[in-house]
C-alpha cells in the first residue's frame, strides 16, 4: 500500500502544473479579451501577394536547393 | 394629382443612409456623401473591400470631412496619450466608439496595408478598444489619427481618460486567489474522503499522512486567498465597525487552528476541506459581484466633454494648445460644433451657441459681439474668435466640480442590509460561542474549547455573506439585459429604497433635438419668405425653429419690427404687415384648445394659419402621472417654462417643476430634499445635471447612445427604456426581497449546525457536508427567485 504515497505525490504534482499553467495564462493576459478571439476566427486570411516576402521565400528554397545538389 | 417623379431609394453603400443625390456613384455603387464614397474608394485602393462582405453598410456615415487634429503634433498631448515610446517604435490605446461588427474587427487590424509603418494592431471588441504599436519615425500621432479618421474610424480622444483608467485599477489577483483556493480545496476533498468511509487499524499511518498534507493546502488558502479577510475585518476593527468580514475572518482562523491541532494531537481529521470550500466560495461570490462593463463609464466629468486642446491665435498665428495652459487674456478660435472649453468675450463672429447640455436649453442661442459666452456651449455655424476671461477650471460651469459633493467619499450612502445584519449577527453568534464555552468550561475545558470553536464554524455566515451578491449579479444581469446600467450591486439597494424622484427635462424627459413642427393652413413660397424675414430677428426659440423649418430662404429688408416678451412679434416686412405669435396678439380674444404650443399668423390682418410644435417626449411619460403615488416626482429643467403648460400633463402640481434652474440650484434642491430625509434619485443627462447627480442618493444619467458623454453618475440608462422604469424600480424592490428570504434560509442553516456545535461534538463530516449544501441552496434560491421576479416584472 505504500505506493499510494508515491501515487499521491505524482497526483500533486501534476495538478501542480496545471495550477502553474493557469497562473502563467492569466499573468501573460491571455484571459483579458475573451471575446474579439470568438469573432476573429470567423474572418479569412485573405492571401495578398506580398513580393519581398514572396521574393525572400524563392530565395530561400533556391539556396537549398543549391546546398543540396553541391552535396 | 401632382406630377411626381418615382426615384428609386438607394442605400449609401458604406454607411446605409438614404442616398439624397445620384452625384456619389462609383463602380455602381451608390454613397450618400462624399465622405463615405472617399472613405470606400481608400478601401479599395488598398484591396480591403472584404469590409463590405462581412456585414451590409458597415461605415458610419461620414458628412463631417474636415480633419481637426493639428494639437497631435504637440509634444506634451502627444505624451499624455501615448502607453509606450521607444527610439523606434510608440504604442498607443485608442477609444473608438464606433467599433461595431466584425467588418470593424477585420478592417482595424489591417491597418497595416494602408500604411506598412503600422506594426501591429489589435482591436479589443469589448472595450471598444484598437492597441496600435507603429514606427514613429515614418508615421506621427497625428497622421495615425487622420488614417483612422480616413477610413470612418475617429477615435475618442479627450483630457480625462477615464476608460483606461478604469481599466487598470482592477488588479487584486482575485482569479489567482479563487485558482489556488479551487485547486486546494479539490485536493483536500479527495484527501479527506478516506477518513469518512471509515480507515481500519491497519491504515493509520495514511491517516496523519492525510492530515498533514490537507494543512499543507489550508495554508495557501489562508494566507494567500483569505488573507484579504483577515486584513478588512482588522480595518473594520480599528474603525469600530463590525462588519461580516469579522466573523468570517474568525471563522477562518478557528477552522485553521483546529485544524491543525487536531492534526498534530491525532484527536481527529481536522476541518480542512470545509476550511478551502468556505474560503473558495466566498471568493466566487466577490468574483461575481464585480461586474465590469468596459466600454461604459460612470466617473466622466467636464473634462471627457470638453477637447484636448484649443487653436490660439499668437502675433497673427493659430497654434494649437493643450487646454490646461489655456491662460486669460488668450484669443481661442472656435469652429463650427466645436465645443467653448472656458468663458469669454466674443471678439469675431457670428456666435450660435448650442448650450443644450449645459443648460437644457435646446435652442441655440445668438451671442452679440462683446457679450460673454460660458464654457461648454458648442459653436453652430461659421468660427468664431473669442478672448478667454477664465481659466477652464474656474469658468461658470467647471466651478461646480469644485463643490464639496465631488470631492467628499461617498461612503455616507445608505448602508445595504449586509452591513445593517452582520453587526447583530456577529454579536448575537459571540453570545452563543462564549456562552457554550462557560457552559462546558466548568466540567470539561477540552469539550469547552470544542464547543466554542465548532459554533464559530457552523455559524461561519458564508450563505449570509453569498445571498447578496449572487442577488445582485443575477438583478445586474436583468438590468443590463435592458439596457439599465448600474454600477455596482450596492446600486440595486438603493434603487430599491428611493422615495423621492427628480428629473431633468432636456434630454431626459424629451428627446433634445426633435420638436416637429406643423403647419396648418396653405402658406405660398412668397409668404414663407415674408414670416422667415421676420423671424430671423428673433432669438426666441420658437422663431429660430420656424427660420429652421422654413429652411434657407433669401431675406427681405424689414422696415419695422417690434418684439412683444411671451406674446409675439409685430412686423413690417417689404410693405407688408405681420402679426406672428400667440392666439391672443393675433387673433384677439382667443381660448385655445388643444395641448400644443402654437405659433399663429397673420398677414395684412387677414389670418393665415399657424404653426403648432410638438415636444417630442420619450416614451412611456404616461408611468410618470402613475408613479407619483408611490414617490414624490419633481421636475428641475434649466430650462424657461415654455412647456409648463404641456407638462401639466405629466406632473400633477404647478410646485412640483421648477424651471430655469442653475446646475448650482439643482444641487441644492437636492440637498434640501435630502435635509427632509427624503431618499433621492436624480435623473438626468447633461453636464448641468453633474452636482445634482452626485449629491442625489442615486443619480441616473439617461443618454440615447451609452457610447456618448454621460456626465459622472451611479447609473446609465438608456433612453429607450425609460418607460420600464417603474418596472426596475419594483424589480429592485423585489431582489431585496430575494436578499431577506435568502438570509433566513442560511439562517436556518446556521440553527440546524448550532444545535449540534453547542454540544461540542460537531463531527467534520457534518461540517463538510452542511456548509456546501447551505451554499448551494442559497446560490439556486436566488438566482431562481431572481429570475422569477424579473419574468414577473416582465423584464426577462
Amino acid at each position: 500500500m505504500s505506493i499510494i504515497y508515491f501515487l499521491i505525490g505524482c497526483s500533486v504534482i501534476m495538478a501542480l502544473l496545471f495550477l502553474f499553467a493557469f497562473f502563467w495564462a492569466q499573468r501573460s493576459g491571455q484571459n483579458d479579451d475573451l471575446f474579439t478571439p470568438s469573432m476573429r476566427i470567423l474572418l479569412e486570411d485573405d492571401h495578398i501577394p506580398d513580393p519581398v516576402a514572396d521574393a525572400a521565400i524563392k530565395s530561400l528554397a533556391e539556396e537549398k536547393i543549391q546546398k543540396a545538389a553541391n552535396k | 394629382m401632382p406630377e411626381t417623379v418615382l426615384l428609386e431609394k438607394t442605400n449609401c453603400y458604406h454607411c446605409g443612409d438614404d442616398c439624397l443625390t445620384p452625384s456619389y456613384v462609383i463602380e455602381e455603387k451608390h454613397f450618400c456623401c462624399h465622405g463615405c464614397k472617399s472613405i470606400y474608394e481608400i478601401l479599395s485602393r488598398n484591396q480591403l473591400c472584404n469590409y463590405y462582405n462581412y456585414n451590409d453598410h458597415p461605415g458610419a456615415t461620414r458628412a463631417r470631412t474636415d480633419k481637426r487634429f493639428d494639437y497631435l503634433s504637440n509634444p506634451e498631448i502627444i505624451s499624455e496619450l501615448i502607453d509606450y515610446t521607444d527610439a523606434k517604435v510608440t504604442t498607443v490605446t485608442f477609444y473608438i466608439p464606433y467599433i461595431h461588427c466584425s467588418s470593424c474587427l477585420w478592417l482595424l487590424e489591417q491597418l497595416n496595408r494602408i500604411n506598412p509603418a503600422i506594426h501591429y494592431c489589435r482591436v479589443d471588441f469589448l472595450k471598444k478598444q484598437l492597441n496600435i504599436r507603429f514606427d514613429h519615425q515614418q508615421l506621427n500621432l497625428q497622421g495615425l489619427v487622420e488614417l483612422l479618421f480616413d477610413i470612418g474610424y475617429e477615435p475618442v480622444i479627450s483630457l480625462q481618460d477615464v476608460i483606461r483608467k478604469q481599466n487598470s485599477v482592477k488588479k487584486d489577483n482575485l482569479v489567482q486567489k479563487i485558482a489556488v483556493a479551487g485547486f486546494c480545496f479539490g485536493n483536500v476533498m479527495l484527501l479527506s474522503f478516506p477518513e469518512y468511509f471509515g480507515l481500519s487499524a491497519f491504515e493509520q499511518t495514511f491517516q496523519h499522512f492525510f492530515g498533514w498534507l490537507n494543512v499543507l493546502f489550508g495554508i495557501p488558502v489562508v494566507f494567500y486567498s483569505g488573507w484579504g479577510y483577515f486584513v478588512s475585518a482588522w480595518q473594520n476593527l480599528r474603525n469600530k465597525v463590525l462588519n461580516i468580514d469579522f466573523p468570517l475572518a474568525l471563522g477562518i482562523a478557528v477552522l485553521f487552528l483546529r485544524t491543525v491541532a487536531e492534526v498534530y494531537s491525532h484527536a481527529g481529521a481536522g476541518f480542512a476541506d470545509t476550511l478551502c470550500g468556505l474560503v473558495f466560495f466566498l471568493l466566487i461570490g466577490k468574483f461575481v459581484q464585480q461586474k465590469t462593463y468596459h466600454h461604459i463609464s460612470f466617473e466622466r466629468d467636464y473634462r471627457s466633454f470638453f477637447p484636448v486642446a484649443v487653436q490660439v491665435v499668437k502675433e497673427g498665428v493659430e497654434i494649437p494648445i493643450p487646454l490646461s495652459q489655456l491662460q486669460v487674456g488668450h484669443r481661442m478660435v472656435i469652429r463650427n460644433s466645436e465645443i467653448i472649453p472656458a468663458d469669454a468675450i466674443l471678439l469675431k463672429g457670428e456666435a450660435l451657441v448650442d448650450f443644450s447640455f449645459v443648460t437644457g436649453e435646446s435652442v441655440p442661442v445668438y451671442k452679440t459681439l462683446g457679450e460673454i459666452v460660458y464654457a461648454g456651449g458648442r459653436q453652430t455655424g461659421q468660427a468664431i474668435e473669442l478672448e478667454v476671461l477664465k481659466p477652464v477650471s474656474q469658468s461658470y460651469l467647471t466651478q461646480l466640480w469644485n463643490n464639496e459633493a465631488f470631492t467628499r467619499k461617498q461612503d455616507n450612502r445608505m448602508r445595504t442590509f449586509n452591513e445593517r445584519v452582520s453587526k447583530y449577527f456577529t454579536v448575537v453568534l459571540l453570545i452563543i460561542a462564549f456562552g457554550a464555552f462557560f457552559l462546558w468550561a466548568g466540567s470539561d475545558i477540552h469539550r469547552a474549547l470544542a464547543a466554542f470553536t465548532a459554533v464559530l464554524i457552523v455559524a461561519c455566515p458564508c450563505a449570509l455573506a453569498l445571498s447578496t451578491p449572487f442577488t445582485m449579479s443575477a438583478a445586474l444581469s436583468v438590468f443590463d439585459r435592458n439596457l439599465f446600467y448600474l454600477k455596482n450591486a450596492a446600486v440595486v439597494e438603493q434603487l430599491a429604497r428611493i422615495d423621492t424622484i427628480v428629473m431633468d427635462k432636456t434630454g431626459t424627459l424629451t428627446l433634445a433635438d426633435n420638436k416637429q413642427v406643423e403647419v396648418a393652413g396653405d402658406l405660398s413660397d412668397q409668404q414663407k419668405q415674408l414670416i422667415y424675414s421676420a423671424c430671423i430677428n428673433s432669438n426666441h426659440p420658437l422663431s429660430r425653429m420656424i427660420c429652421h423649418f422654413l429652411g434657407n430662404i433669401y431675406r427681405l429688408p424689414t422696415s419695422e419690427y417690434q418684439e412683444i416678451g411671451g406674446k409675439g412679434i409685430i412686423a413690417v416686412v417689404n410693405g407688408q404687415y405681420l402679426r406672428i405669435g400667440s392666439g391672443d396678439l393675433v387673433l384677439g380674444e382667443y381660448y385655445e384648445k388643444s395641448k400644443k404650443t402654437k405659433v399663429h399668423l397673420a398677414i395684412n390682418g387677414s389670418y393665415a394659419g399657424y404653426f403648432a410644435f410638438d415636444q417630442q417626449y420619450r416614451e412611456g411619460m404616461h408611468q410618470i402621472p402613475k408613479m407619483s403615488g408611490k414617490y414624490e416626482m419633481f421636475l428641475l429643467s434649466g430650462d424657461q417654462d415654455h412647456d409648463q403648460h404641456d407638462l401639466m400633463r405629466f406632473f400633477k402640481s404647478r410646485g412640483q417643476m421648477h424651471f430655469e434652474q442653475s446646475p448650482q440650484q439643482k444641487l441644492d434642491f437636492i440637498q434640501a430634499l435630502q435635509l427632509q430625509e427624503k431618499k433621492v434619485m436624480m435623473m438626468g443627462d447633461g453636464l448641468n445635471d453633474a452636482g445634482a447627480l452626485k449629491q442625489s442618493d442615486l443619480g441616473i444619467a439617461v443618454t440615447d447612445s451609452v457610447n456618448n458623454f454621460t456626465p459622472g453618475s451611479d447609473a446609465i440608462l438608456d433612453g429607450k427604456s425609460f418607460y420600464k422604469l417603474p418596472q426596475f424600480l419594483h424589480f429592485a424592490k423585489d431582489a431585496v426581497t430575494i436578499i431577506h428570504i435568502s438570509f433566513l434560509i442560511s439562517l436556518t442553516y446556521n440553527i440546524i449546525g448550532l444545535s449540534y456545535a453547542v454540544t461540542g461534538k460537531l463531527s467534520p463530516l457534518i461540517a463538510a457536508i452542511l456548509m456546501p449544501v447551505s451554499t448551494a441552496t442559497i446560490i439556486s434560491f436566488t438566482s431562481l427567485a431572481t429570475h422569477f421576479a424579473a419574468k414577473k416584472r416582465r423584464l426577462v
